[in-house]
């Protein structure tokens, strides 16, 4: 019987500051063992557990795309009473932690293909949606989806995750990339305004396309309004959600919306499933 | 989830002891089998504990005051240890020896099958609890002594009920009968010496005796159409007023033989550490309370609604039935009186 309570050995292998904040900052892990590297598999949406012996353990969405072998990338907001987060970013590379993993359902990769993709991400929420975005990108993976629109909303420019990759991904003529900051700034060559009402203005045609809205709560539940209001399906509404968690296996009982636990029946849910059970966010 | 096998009832003998007999029958059972069962913690206090001599055993209670989860799903447990950075080790699971709990209730009984179902589920398997599982025997004692806030004749459970279990046993007064319900039990109940079979009386006997403890279970509430109803009140102002009292100590989760949430924590000295799970409560506000300060059960109202939807209606839908057995537990220790039997009257009673 598989022990799901206990994690992989992983090395830090780099990690790099990802904000002008100062409080993300973006993890490569590489497994210590290699028969825990090859029975690793796992799908875009789906999340670990990370620890550090010592101090504890919470679930982290995997920000790497699957077909990226090399390492497995987490993305993490340090706050201040988050004892796990602290001690994260206090890590130096090389450094041994736990990993468990993966967790969840992920996104329905297969229910998506043929149809256009729209992709909402706001504050660093962005994370599995990299992964993602990584995925349908990858030239094995391009011909089986339409149009590809990647929606990012930030605070601010310094706020704004993965520059490395939007740069590289706005070089590209098979996705379009719209990003917008919440206040004007000098410079700034994009959108600027709130998350939902950008959307709203850019309204992308909800013809034949699928939405994946990953961010904050009130963000979710706003720009989840725009695209029902764009005529979206609420199947073709796709969210992520977060909670607390401790077992990531649908035990520990706390992550639970209606009788779905956002671990194991999620964290991946369409708008309809989550109207049917009486909630957007909790 | 668990299927118990069950013996055929033409091959079920019952057996019969004198009670005053009963000790060599647990000191047999204690050369074989770790043994658990009742014991006397104080003038008031009857809970489980490790049997090590048969007088030990006090067989004459009403109910043990805590449920028997904590011998299948301790309160606190070591999932792992560790030095500094290294990996997790991970001691043996199974006991030393097989284990018996002799003399759990009924209502107990049951609430071992409805934690198999989350932690023997069709997914993720809980290997701690597993191996405590596998290795143990049940002895469920009837109950004829039902107390004043018992109510498990409502949950289909009765204080009689011979599921569950692999052996039966009943206090007929002078002496003891002992039914074989699954294999396993018929085998441990062949081999205990000492014991005759039981007289043709007997059975009859049982019967009324079971119609008196049944007589005797006081309180009822219809659960029916709960899990629908409850499934239509998600927002209503019931749910403003219902935890006013709650003082949101927990009692009635840790007292549950049913609610299995638990928390995971590092402890560490020096550098040598375990990660343990510890039993958590829905009733406190740290249950959800995430890193960033935000809180999805923010107040009393969220928490209180929580732990009545997971109960009667969301484990409903995940396992099929009712998460709770009717022990009375949490009416019993409630320091301000909250009762759950009330509460469901008056949902059930909500326009």
């Amino acid at each position: 019987m598989k022990n799901p309570y206990v994690p992989m050995p992983v090395k830090l292998k780099a990690v790099r500051l990802e904000n002008e904040t100062g409080d993300l900052k973006t993890f490569d892990l590489v497994f210590v063992n290699s028969g825990d590297a090859e029975n690793f598999k796992f799908v875009c949406g789906q999340f670990a557990m990370l620890s550090i012996n010592g101090v504890g353990e919470a679930p982290f969405g995997i920000a790497s795309s699957p077909l990226t072998k090399e390492v497995l990338r987490f993305t993490v907001k340090k706050y201040p009473k988050g004892v796990l987060t602290t001690a994260l970013h206090n890590l130096s590379e090389g450094s041994t932690l736990g990993l468990r993993g993966p967790l969840g359902n992920g996104f329905p990769l297969e229910k998506m293909t043929s149809k256009n993709l729209l992709v909402v991400g706001g504050g660093f929420a962005l994370t599995t949606l990299r992964a993602l975005t990584k995925y349908v990108l990858h030239e094995k993976n391009r011909p089986h989806y339409g149009d590809i629109t990647l929606f990012v909303a930030a605070r601010d420019p310094g706020e704004m995750l993965y520059k490395d990759d939007l740069a590289e991904w706005s070089k590209r003529n098979d996705i379009e990339i719209v990003q917008t900051i919440d206040k004007p700034v000098e410079d700034w060559p994009h959108k600027v305004g709130f998350a939902a009402p950008v959307l709203k203005d850019l309204a992308p045609s909800a013809q034949n396309t699928t939405a994946v809205v990953c961010g904050p709560p009130i963000m979710i539940e706003t720009c989840i309004k725009v695209l029902a209001g764009l005529h979206f399906p609420d199947e073709e509404i796709i969210t992520s959600l977060e909670m607390k968690m401790k077992c990531g296996i649908g035990k520990c009982g706390r992550c639970n919306i209606g009788s779905k636990y956002i671990c194991k029946d999620g964290p991946v849910f369409t708008y309809k499933q989550l109207k049917e059970l009486n909630s957007v966010t909790v | 989830m668990r299927t118990t096998p069950r013996i055929l009832s033409s091959e079920k003998i019952m057996k019969t002891i004198k009670k005053d007999k009963i000790n060599t029958v647990l000191d047999f059972l204690i050369k074989k089998y770790q043994v658990f069962g009742p014991v006397q913690k104080d003038d008031l206090v009857v809970d489980f504990g490790r049997i090590q001599n048969g007088a030990q055993a006090c067989l004459e209670f009403s109910n043990t005051n805590e449920p028997a989860k904590k011998l299948f799903f301790p309160q606190a447990e070591t999932l792992f240890s560790y030095t500094g950075s290294d990996a997790a080790q991970v001691s043996e699971l199974k006991p030393e020896k097989p284990r018996i709990i002799f003399g759990m209730r009924p209502c107990d009984a049951k609430s071992l099958s409805l934690l198999d179902a989350v932690f023997d589920g069709p997914d993720y398997k809980d290997p701690y609890y597993i191996v405590k599982r596998k290795n143990t025997t049940i002895f469920t004692l009837a109950c004829r002594r039902p107390r004043s806030n018992c109510f498990c004749d409502s949950l289909g459970i009765g204080p009689f009920s011979k599921k569950d279990t692999d052996v039966f046993m009943a206090d007929l007064g002078d002496r003891y009968v002992f039914e074989p319900i699954t294999p396993g039990g018929a085998d441990i109940l062949n081999k205990i010496p000492g014991l005759e079979n039981a007289r043709p009386t007997d059975a009859e006997r049982l019967k009324n005796l079971r119609s008196e403890a049944e007589s005797k279970v006081a309180r009822k509430v219809d659960l029916d159409n709960l899990p629908e109803k409850l499934a239509r009140i998600f927002d209503h102002p019931f749910w403003d007023g219902i935890h006013q009292k709650c003082l949101g100590c927990g009692i009635c989760t840790y007292l549950c033989p049913t609610c299995h949430c638990f928390d995971i924590v590092d402890e560490q000295k020096d550098d040598k550490g375990r990660r343990i799970r510890i039993w958590d409560s829905c009733s406190y506000p740290t249950f959800t309370l995430e890193a960033s300060g935000h809180n999805p059960r923010a107040t009393g109202k969220e928490r209180m609604r929580q732990r009545l939807m997971h109960k009667f209606r969301y484990f409903v839908e995940n396992y099929g039935e009712i998460a709770c057995v009717g022990c009375g537990r949490c009416i019993n220790h409630c320091p301000v009186g909250s009762d759950l039997i009330r509460e469901i009257e008056n949902i059930n009673n909500l326009k």
